[in-house]
């Protein structure tokens, strides 16, 4: 982009000179964000989980030793290490390298014990005991009840905004206490049965007692500890041969930071890379069965949906919101707006995981129908602004398509464009209809972020007394089977009059050196497997 | 001399003027942006209570003339502030993200002067001959094509398909000068079009002064037209590619994003693009200072090097 004219400009203009300069660099900021628009896209907003050995059955036996190089994309020199701030990917790939949780998401979203043993509720559901198992610290210490303790109030601290103190919120941590050297008694405001998911939360890492400053030498308990970071550039951590999971089988990780997808995919191609993570769909179908490399797709990965505010015109209407069900082809969707790198979804978050509604029959299009419907609601020649941005893969051309489909019902979409810093704000309380996405999370977690009354990110405005009642007869109701029932009468009014058109669940692709095995392929991102190197190791 | 005194000291003054106006400027097109960095922070997790928590955090609950001016006092001190984003020192961005930018320009200038200058000399010499018309019509192709584009090629070429050359250089953090070969493509992307515009410019410059009456006099006095080229022509030919060497050597170190970005080369550009993106107004404020005043430096010391060449046209204030 060197812009300059072959001309000589006169030496009395220089301010004339870097204005251009910065209008030149503001507007590649512009377009090469896009790779750093997927930054606060990718900002994940769930966490991760369980199952092992899925993906790893046909790699044969594992191979000790060696350094695997992984690139993701990172966060520029304010990067850090402390887990409790992890916001991106990266952040979280090397948090759950040096730091344990006390439970992780497995393959369906359902928690998992990790540092935890085992956990048990009293009869009324709001006192939990939960047992550490025997584990300990980079530096030898065991890890403790206190540290547990030390580290949720830490997430908790009111003056701090950690991402994990909305998920933390049920816990009493005044009243919360160790009742042992490895168990503690979790005191909770309220009954709350999938209280698991709360010690599985995005972020809720365990540090040791009193430890803050963590960038000159993190000390964790994870399956690899700390040896050099630079921020922005790579950070280099060894196997931890006491790791109470078994010692990796990996001499060492190193995390490298590449942006651009071009970058991360230019490095694995040339060796310099063993493990990139985030493809495009096109670059995955490009290298997909060549041999060269490895591709991983992680299905049901990201949420793709539209959000109508339930709570204004025209989409307080419920007919309305139905003939948009109808309106949605998600198959087209599905090719043209994730490039085929993806399924088709039913209006219903959490496709694949515990407690999902699979019963419900798949949505098709209806335009006839969806017609009728408009005509019933008294909106014939209805006009809407969808908002979209750059802010995530394949929304602006959800955008387009979805505008088209409309047009097929008589419906004008005018597709408007906004900022890609600002978007999710703008779009929690404003506007009509927009394009939305989410990470993987527990069912119960989308619900309770997302859908009562008291959620703090409601951007469908789907407030009803009923269905948080539903809600909290789920957190107080022991039994399992009895909780997946009114999880699927929370899911068949969610189905029938939601606020979320769901139309597709998106592959998170990773490619791989072919020296690299053992990597997961059914972990959703976000979950315990995803992005995972204690279970890696080079052939 | 004292006019050129009085001319550096008017340059100088103008410079720190404009410096200051690029950083008002800089940091109202910033609060200008819609959001800010506690909601470019929060992402797809806009809680407002969390934005509210962070907003207070970074202190961006003050005005905003409040925070500029506690900036501009640390300035003064020589403090270039904090990040918002980290909390540590807007310095040590600046100083992370030199290394790479400034050995990337070096290798660059130091390539381009001699090519570039060379390549103009060549054509010249050749006027209307097949080797201006290949130069002309070669550095008029590569100008036209955008570095994004160029740099994939080259990847794709060398790295990928040969195999001569490492496609980034990825996980060599600062440690660039220990591995040369990674720098070759990048410097390559970054010599394209300025050896282009600058041997297009130096041909010009040259075309003109062989043409002119000075020369005409100085070759019937039997002056040999080797010495009326280089003694007489170049350096009249010289003093306006100097200013747009200058301008390139301006743009290498301000920070080459797209190179940047393609060859994971951790330099001054990332350093914007993150701050940018992360709505991190000190740390672009500091970036804009010091881009601001290298610019100043950069097209003061092109003037007086071109004023030296050829004093006759004299300088433009």
């Amino acid at each position: 982009m060197h812009d300059e004219s072959p001309r000589p400009l006169p030496s009395s203009a220089p301010f004339a000179e870097s204005f251009p300069g910065l209008r030149r660099r503001g507007f590649l900021a512009a377009t090469a964000v896009t790779g750093a628009a997927s930054l606060g896209a990718l900002a994940l907003t769930g966490c991760g989980g369980g199952a092992r050995d899925g993906g790893s059955g046909g790699d044969g036996k594992p191979k000790r030793g060696g350094r695997l190089r992984a690139a993701f994309a990172g966060g520029g020199a304010g990067e850090t290490l402390d887990p409790h701030l992890s916001n991106l990917f990266a952040d979280v790939a090397r948090a759950k390298a040096l730091f344990d949780k006390l439970a992780d998401y497995g393959a369906d979203l359902s928690a998992q014990p990790r540092l935890a043993e085992k956990w048990e509720a009293n009869k009324a559901l709001d006192r939990w005991q939960v047992t550490l198992r025997k584990a300990t610290f980079h530096d030898g210490r065991p890890v403790t009840a206190q540290d547990v303790l030390y580290s949720y109030r830490r997430i908790a601290d009111p003056k701090k905004a950690f991402r994990a103190k909305a998920s933390l919120e049920p816990i009493d941590l005044d009243a919360s206490r160790p009742t042992g050297r490895r168990s503690v008694e979790f005191v909770l405001k309220r009954p709350t049965a999938e209280f698991p998911n709360v010690l599985a939360a995005f972020g809720a890492y365990i540090v040791p007692e009193n430890a803050t400053d963590f960038d000159k030498k993190p000390i964790g308990s994870g399956p690899f500890r700390f040896v050099s970071f630079a921020p922005g550039r790579s950070a280099v951590f060894r196997r931890y041969e006491e790791y109470w999971d078994g010692a990796p089988h990996l001499d060492e990780l190193e995390f490298i930071v590449a942006n651009e997808e071009s970058a991360r995919v230019n490095a694995l191609l040339g060796g310099q890379v063993e493990y990139a993570h985030e493809l495009n769909p096109t670059t995955a179908r490009a290298h997909e069965g060549r041999g060269q490399i490895g591709i991983v797709r992680l299905r049901n990965s990201a949420m793709q949906a539209f959000c109508m505010k339930t709570d204004r015109a025209p989409f307080d209407d419920k007919r309305v919101r139905e003939a948009f069900f109808l309106i949605a082809d998600r198959e087209e969707l599905v090719r043209g707006a994730l490039s085929g790198a993806g399924e088709i979804g039913n209006d219903l978050f959490g496709k694949g995981y515990e407690y999902y509604a699979d019963s419900l029959p798949q949505r098709e299009q209806d335009l006839d129908r969806a017609r009728v419907l408009l005509k019933k609601a008294g909106a014939e020649n209805l006009k809407v602004t969808l908002d979209t941005s750059a802010v995530a893969a394949g929304f602006t051309e959800a955008a387009s398509i979805f505008r088209d489909q409309a047009k097929k019902a008589g419906v004008t979409l005018d597709v408007k464009m906004g900022s890609k810093d600002s978007y999710w704000n703008d779009i929690l309380d404003g506007g009509t209809l927009c394009c939305y996405r989410s990470g993987a999370m527990p069912i119960e977690s989308h619900v309770s972020q997302r859908l009562l009354t008291d959620s703090t990110t409601n951007a469908t405005k789907w407030k009803h007394k009923d269905f948080d009642a539903l809600y909290q007869q789920v957190q107080s109701t022991r039994d399992k089977k009895e909780r997946a029932a009114v999880y699927e009468r929370m899911q068949r009014r969610l189905y029938t009059e939601g606020g979320f058109l769901v139309w597709g669940f998106a592959d998170w692709i990773l490619g791989t050196a072919r020296t690299v095995k053992g990597v997961e392929r059914k972990a959703p991102a976000n979950t315990l497997d995803w992005a995972r190197f204690d279970k890696v190791w080079l052939a | 001399m004292t006019a050129l005194r009085s001319f550096v000291a008017r340059r100088l003054l103008l410079g720190v003027v404009q410096t200051v106006a690029v950083v008002l400027l800089v940091f109202t097109l910033t609060e200008a942006l819609p959001g800010d960095a506690a909601v470019a922070l929060a992402g797809d997790d806009p809680d407002p209570a969390r934005i509210a928590a962070i907003r207070e955090a970074m202190h961006l609950d003050r005005p905003a003339w409040e925070r500029l001016g506690d900036w501009a006092m640390g300035l003064l001190h020589g403090d270039l502030g904090t990040s918002l984003a980290s909390g540590r020192p807007v310095s040590q961005y600046i100083a992370d993200g030199f290394g790479p930018t400034l050995l990337l320009a070096a290798l660059t200038v130091a390539v381009l002067v001699p090519v570039g200058f060379g390549l103009g000399v060549l054509a010249a010499r050749h006027e209307g001959r097949l080797v201006d018309r290949l130069i002309s019509s070669v550095t008029l192709a590569v100008y036209a094509v955008p570095e994004f584009a160029l740099g994939v090629l080259l990847v794709t070429v060398f790295a990928l398909q040969l195999g001569w050359l490492p496609p980034t250089a990825v996980g060599f953090g600062t440690d660039l000068l220990g591995h040369p070969a990674a720098l070759m493509l990048p410097v390559l992307v970054l010599l394209s079009r300025p050896v282009c515009s600058l041997a297009r410019l130096m041909r010009a410059g040259m075309i003109d002064a062989l043409a002119s009456p000075y020369v005409s006099q100085a070759r019937r006095y039997g002056v040999t037209g080797a010495r009326i080229r280089y003694a007489h022509a170049l350096p009249n030919a010289l003093a306006p590619a100097t200013q747009q060497l200058a301008r390139t050597i301006d743009w290498l170190l301000s920070g080459v994003i797209v190179v940047e970005a393609l060859y994971v080369i951790p330099g001054l550009g990332t350093v914007l693009l993150n701050a940018v993106a992360e709505r991190d107004v000190p740390v672009v404020q500091g970036l804009a200072v010091v881009f601001g005043v290298l610019t100043v430096a950069l097209n003061l010391g092109a003037d007086l090097v071109a004023h030296r060449l050829a004093p006759r046209a004299g300088v433009a204030a």
